[in-house]
Parts: C-alpha cells; sequence; structure tokens
C-alpha cells in the first residue's frame, strides 16, 4: 500500500533526524523511570526518604522490635530516664517501656494516615474529576466544598469526632472528611487543564466515550500533583491524628499514640521531660520526613515548579 | 462533483457571562455566525483568516467536537446534527482531525503505537496482532519507522510527533480530515515536508480535506478551492486560481497584497491594498457589513445592511456591497 513515489516525494531528510534521535533514545526509557530518577538525585527527597524509612520500619515491624508489652502496667518501673534498667527510651508514669509505646504509637500514626490518604486518593479523585469533567455538576460539588472549607481544618476534625465520641476509626473519618474537599480541588484544577488539551479532543473526535477519556487522557494526566498532595497530606494527617488524641479524641488509651503519650506526659514534664520528648521528636521526623519527600516530589513531578528553577 | 459535507446557516456563540452574583448572560461572542458552505468530495477547501476570526471554531463544528447554536451539517447526504453519541459514533470513523500543536496532541504518558491504536480500539477491534499490523503500516504511511512504536511523544521532534498525529487521524480510514494549522507550530523546512505528506496520503486515500491556516502560501499551496473568513463571517468562496488571480472583497485583496513578494521586480506592481486598525470584538461587531470599520470603499450602506454571499462568476462568492453596487 506504501507505493513507491510516494517514497520518492518525501524527503529522506526528515527521516535522518529521527534515526540520530534515536541513538540517543536508545538510552533513554519510559516516563516513570526517568521520573524515579530524578527523584533520587534530590538531595532532600533522598533525606525524607530516610527519615519516613525510620517510621516505616519501625511501625511495620513493631511486633518483632519490641519485647515489653507497651500497654500493662508495671509500677515497680515507673519513671525509668532513658537508659535504665535496659529501658532505651525509659519508662512513664506507669511504668511501661516508652519504646513499645512509641514504636506501636508509629503504628498507629501510619495506619490512621494511610488510611486518610488512601480515601482521599479514592473520593478526593473522584469528587473532583466529576467536577471538573461534567461541568454541570461543578457548581453543586464545589459549593459543599466550600462550605467544608470554610472551618479550620482541625477544629472541623474536633467537631466531628466529638460528636462521633473517639475512637481510631471514628478519628480517620474526620480527618478524611476534613480534607478530602482539599483533595478533590486540587483534581478538578487539573481535570479542568486536561479536558482541554487537544489530545482529549482527538479522542473525542475518535468517538471515545467519558469513562475512556477519563480513565486513559485525564486521570493519568492528572496524576501528579495529586501524589504530591497526597504526600502532604499524609504528614497532615499524623499531626492531626496526634492533635486529636492529644485531646482525647483519637485512639482511646491505653492504646498508645503520639498524641496521647504525649498528652500524659504533660504532667510529668518536669519530672520526666522524656515522656513528652521522645514521641514529640518521632512525631517532627515523620512531619518533617514527609515534607522533605513532598518537595521532592513536586520538585520532579510538578513541571511548573521545574521551569522556574 | 457530489458535495462530501455541506453545513448551512452554520453557527456558534460563546455565552459570555459576566461576573459578579447573578450571572447575567450578556451579548453572545458570535464565534461563526450564519455560515454556510459545502466540500466536495476529493477536495481541499483552504480555510483562512486572522487569528479570532473562528476558523478553528468552524472546523470543530464540522466534526461536531462542539455543538452548533444553529444550523445544519449534512454529511455525505445525511444530516449529522443533534445526534447523540451513539448516533454519531459511525460518522466519526468517517471525520477525523489533525491539530495544530504537535506537543499538546499526544497524550505524554501514552506510546506511539497505543495512541495510533486507540481510534481502532475505540471502535471495537482488540488490541491484537492485526491491530498492531495496522498501526505499522500506518507509520510507514506518514513516513515514521516503524520502531518509532514503543517511543513516547517527548522522544520526538515537532514534525515527528505531526505525523504521529497525522497517523493517528487516519488509522480509521476517514473521508474527511480537518487539518487545524497543522503546519502552523512547525519550522519552515518541517512544514513543507508535513504539507507533502498530507498531499500524498489525499491522492493515495482519497482524502477531503478542511485546510485551515492563517500563512497564505501554504493554503495556495495545498488547497484547490480557498474560503476567506472574517468576524465569524465567510466573505469570499472561489477557486484558488481566481481568489489568488483576482480577489474581488476588499479583505481579500488586502490579505493577499500583505504577502511579501520575493521578486523586488514584480513587488510594488499591482494595486497594494493596506488595511489599518485591529479586527473588531466578535463581542460586539459591527453592524451591517464586518468589515466596514476597516474597509477603504466603505459606503453608508456597509454600515446598516450585512451583504449576503453572492456569486459573481460562477463557484465565486463575495460577500461585499461594492459587487451589487458596481452591477447596479
Amino acid at each position: 500500500m506504501n507505493g513507491p513515489e510516494l517514497v520518492a516525494v518525501r524527503p529522506a531528510a526528515d527521516d535522518a533526524p529521527l534515526e540520530e534521535e534515536f541513538e540517543v533514545a536508545a538510552k533513554r526509557q519510559a516516563p516513570w523511570r526517568m521520573t524515579v530518577r530524578r527523584l533520587f538525585r534530590h538531595r532532600l527527597f533522598l533525606m525524607g526518604l530516610c527519615l519516613c524509612s525510620i517510621i516505616l520500619l519501625a511501625g511495620v515491624f513493631a511486633q518483632l522490635i519490641t519485647t515489653a508489652d507497651p500497654v500493662r502496667l508495671a509500677m515497680r518501673w515507673r519513671f525509668r530516664a532513658p537508659g535504665v534498667d535496659g529501658f532505651v527510651f525509659g519508662t512513664d508514669n506507669f511504668g511501661r517501656s516508652l519504646w513499645a509505646r512509641v514504636v506501636f504509637g508509629a503504628q498507629l500514626s501510619l495506619y490512621i494516615g494511610f488510611s486518610v490518604v488512601l480515601l482521599n486518593a479514592v473520593f478526593g479523585t473522584l469528587i473532583g474529576a466529576a467536577a471538573g469533567y461534567f461541568r454541570k455538576l461543578d457548581n453543586a460539588l464545589m459549593r459543599v466544598n466550600d462550605a467544608m472549607m470554610a472551618f479550620p481544618a482541625i477544629l472541623l476534625a474536633i467537631a466531628i469526632t466529638a460528636v462521633l465520641g473517639a475512637s481510631t476509626f471514628n478519628a480517620i473519618l474526620a480527618l478524611s472528611i476534613v480534607y478530602i474537599p482539599r483533595t478533590a480541588r486540587i483534581v478538578r484544577a487539573s481535570v479542568i487543564v486536561l479536558r482541554e488539551m487537544e489530545y482529549v479532543q482527538a479522542a473525542v473526535a475518535a468517538g471515545a466515550g467519558h469513562w475512556r477519556i477519563l480513565r486513559r487522557h485525564i486521570l493519568p494526566n492528572a496524576m501528579a500533583p495529586l501524589i504530591v498532595q497526597l504526600s502532604f497530606l499524609f504528614a497532615y494527617a499524623v499531626l492531626s491524628e496526634a492533635t486529636l488524641s492529644f485531646l482525647g479524641l483519637g485512639a482511646v488509651p491505653p492504646t498508645p499514640t503520639w498524641g496521647n503519650i504525649m498528652a500524659e506526659g504533660r504532667q510529668y514534664l518536669v519530672e520526666a521531660p522524656w515522656i513528652i520528648t521522645i514521641p514529640g521528636i518521632a512525631l517532627m521526623i515523620t512531619v518533617m520526613g514527609l515534607n522533605l519527600l513532598g518537595d521532592g516530589l513536586r520538585d520532579v513531578l510538578d513541571p511548573r515548579l521545574r521551569i522556574q528553577q | 462533483m457530489n458535495p462530501l459535507i455541506e453545513f448551512s446557516g452554520l453557527s456558534k456563540h460563546f455565552p459570555v457571562r459576566s461576573g459578579g452574583l447573578f450571572r447575567r448572560t450578556v451579548t453572545p461572542l458570535r464565534a461563526v455566525d450564519d455560515v454556510s458552505l459545502s466540500i466536495n468530495s476529493g477536495e481541499t477547501l483552504g480555510l483562512v483568516g486572522e487569528s479570532g476570526c473562528g476558523k478553528s471554531t468552524l472546523g470543530r463544528l464540522l466534526i461536531r467536537l462542539m455543538e452548533p447554536t444553529e444550523g445544519s451539517i449534512r454529511f455525505d447526504g445525511q444530516e449529522i446534527t443533534g445526534l447523540n453519541a451513539k448516533a454519531m459514533r459511525p460518522h466519526r470513523k468517517a471525520m477525523q482531525i489533525v491539530f495544530q500543536d504537535p506537543y499538546g496532541a499526544l497524550n505524554p504518558r501514552m506510546m506511539v503505537e497505543d495512541i495510533v491504536m486507540e481510534p481502532l480500539l475505540i471502535h471495537g477491534a482488540k488490541p491484537d496482532a492485526d491491530s498492531r499490523r495496522l498501526v505499522g503500516e500506518m507509520l510507514k504511511l506518514v513516513g515514521l519507522p516503524t520502531r518509532a512504536r514503543d517511543r513516547f511523544p517527548h522522544e520526538f521532534s515537532g514534525g515527528q510527533r505531526q505525523r504521529v498525529g497525522i497517523a493517528r487521524a487516519l488509522i480509521l480510514r476517514p473521508r474527511f480530515v480537518v487539518c487545524d494549522e497543522p503546519v502552523s507550530a512547525l519550522d519552515v523546512s518541517v512544514q513543507a515536508q508535513i504539507v507533502n505528506l498530507l498531499q500524498d496520503l489525499q491522492t493515495e486515500l482519497g482524502l477531503t480535506y478542511l485546510f485551515i491556516a492563517h500563512d497564505l502560501s501554504v493554503v495556495k499551496h495545498i488547497s484547490d478551492r480557498v474560503a476567506v473568513m472574517y468576524l465569524g463571517k465567510v466573505v469570499e468562496v472561489a477557486d484558488k486560481r481566481a481568489i489568488y488571480a483576482s480577489p474581488q472583497h476588499p479583505y481579500t485583496q488586502a490579505l493577499i497584497g500583505a504577502v511579501p513578494v520575493l521578486n523586488p521586480r514584480v513587488r510594488g506592481r499591482g494595486k497594494r491594498q493596506r488595511i489599518s486598525g485591529d479586527i473588531p470584538s466578535a463581542l460586539n461587531p459591527p453592524s451591517g457589513c464586518r468589515f466596514h470599520t476597516r474597509c477603504p470603499h466603505v459606503m453608508p450602506i456597509c454600515k446598516e445592511t450585512l451583504p449576503p454571499l453572492l456569486e459573481t462568476a460562477p463557484g465565486h462568492g463575495v460577500a461585499c456591497h461594492l459587487m451589487t453596487q458596481t452591477r447596479a
């Protein structure tokens, strides 16, 4: 079907640079591999990754790296300073190993963080994509969104948990409700831009349905800002969860969380400052690690910021 | 010659809302205003005009990427305005579009093979060896090596991307292709290659083109007939030779007079019409003839009544009061 005169008419010159470029391109890879390589060259991202890995490993292997029960009381061993009597991080006012409590607290923080991020990824994308793509839904969805966002995040979370009662599940629910509108806004903004792209128009011209356009063309290209947002969201969720349980609105004691360990430690700030300090440091490491991670992801994934550099 | 696509009274008005609490709809922006034309099977209709005159909007209306506010489009004798997505699908196969921006037209996360194959999949093909073979043949046809198939768009130059875009548009074997400024974003040397490719493909596959451009020399090269648009209206349409040799409408005369001439001996010969000023806003178009604010031959009647598109010679339509005035 490729007529010989066709080859003759077309100048060969244009194909030559193609060959040349492909020689260079042989070393190149799929976009995601290039992204990963760029991430691993980003120094702050690596630092964030290290900090997060510490907490992640502690949380995942909590059962393996602790021998003490984080919950059982042992009044004989109260207020041991870090290092004394074999307690790495010391003990609290009930003689419980702080090491065990902080490590299990990490597990809970990560569990809550991941749950909130997952719920946000699902529902934030759903709401944001619906509002951005189907313009008729936009006004209705976004006005509700705006109403939710009018409340300060932590205040709304406190109100929701106060109504529902203190529990791990309710904390996850409250934090998700608070943050989903924020995630939805980010997704909506990118979807509005992407739906006007010419490759989307081309798919429409070919007869593609809404579902195909969203799944193949819009959502994959909307992922970058969403991933960045979710990495920051993880940090907010961990921090807010600590705040809630500090106020007695998160997981119910004696379940250890960083927030309620600190709340208890607050009363012994002078006699046993390590009780409040150690979970505080753990919280700081997590939030800082996630923020650095998020910064790195933003630098690499978000092209608008890449241009500025 | 029978028309493949004909449209009449075609308009696209964009509602422009005022800001503020109540969002009243103000005067609509008339991007395309009551345009009627037909394109014959196998020909290339060039569509030229300044930026913002509604050329692209008209192109998108024809393949129903946008819904017209008014008017009807008949494709191959069948009315296609008002068809729903399902009824439109078989027609979608027959009409495709090539875009201006070779960077925005390809999904950066899909490999060339997936990009070119997608229209096939939409129309029920399976991603099997057959489809892969079709994609390979199409890539060859547009002048890309078959191993381009597992590359991503960012690995190509502008001209090569445009070839991928053409391959995607042609894989369904359409009969009508809207070329929406397909070469405006390319280097001049690459422009010639793409234009030649489009012409080769036209003869090979029997395509009908609507070729939108603002570069008159490119349009002259590729078109059989040329339509000139000004502010949402077609002001002149004629055979290529007729329109370049003896443009009738003052706006067309000015456009053609503005083309730089290479030969200094010929340069400055003939009457050169100049117009000044900017194209008026489509939000608030001038009364009567849209061009009267800039026309060097403006008469009182021009401000009052809109001149209809009349045939001054067979196949040569002009919308200007000068035509009727000189005859009268």
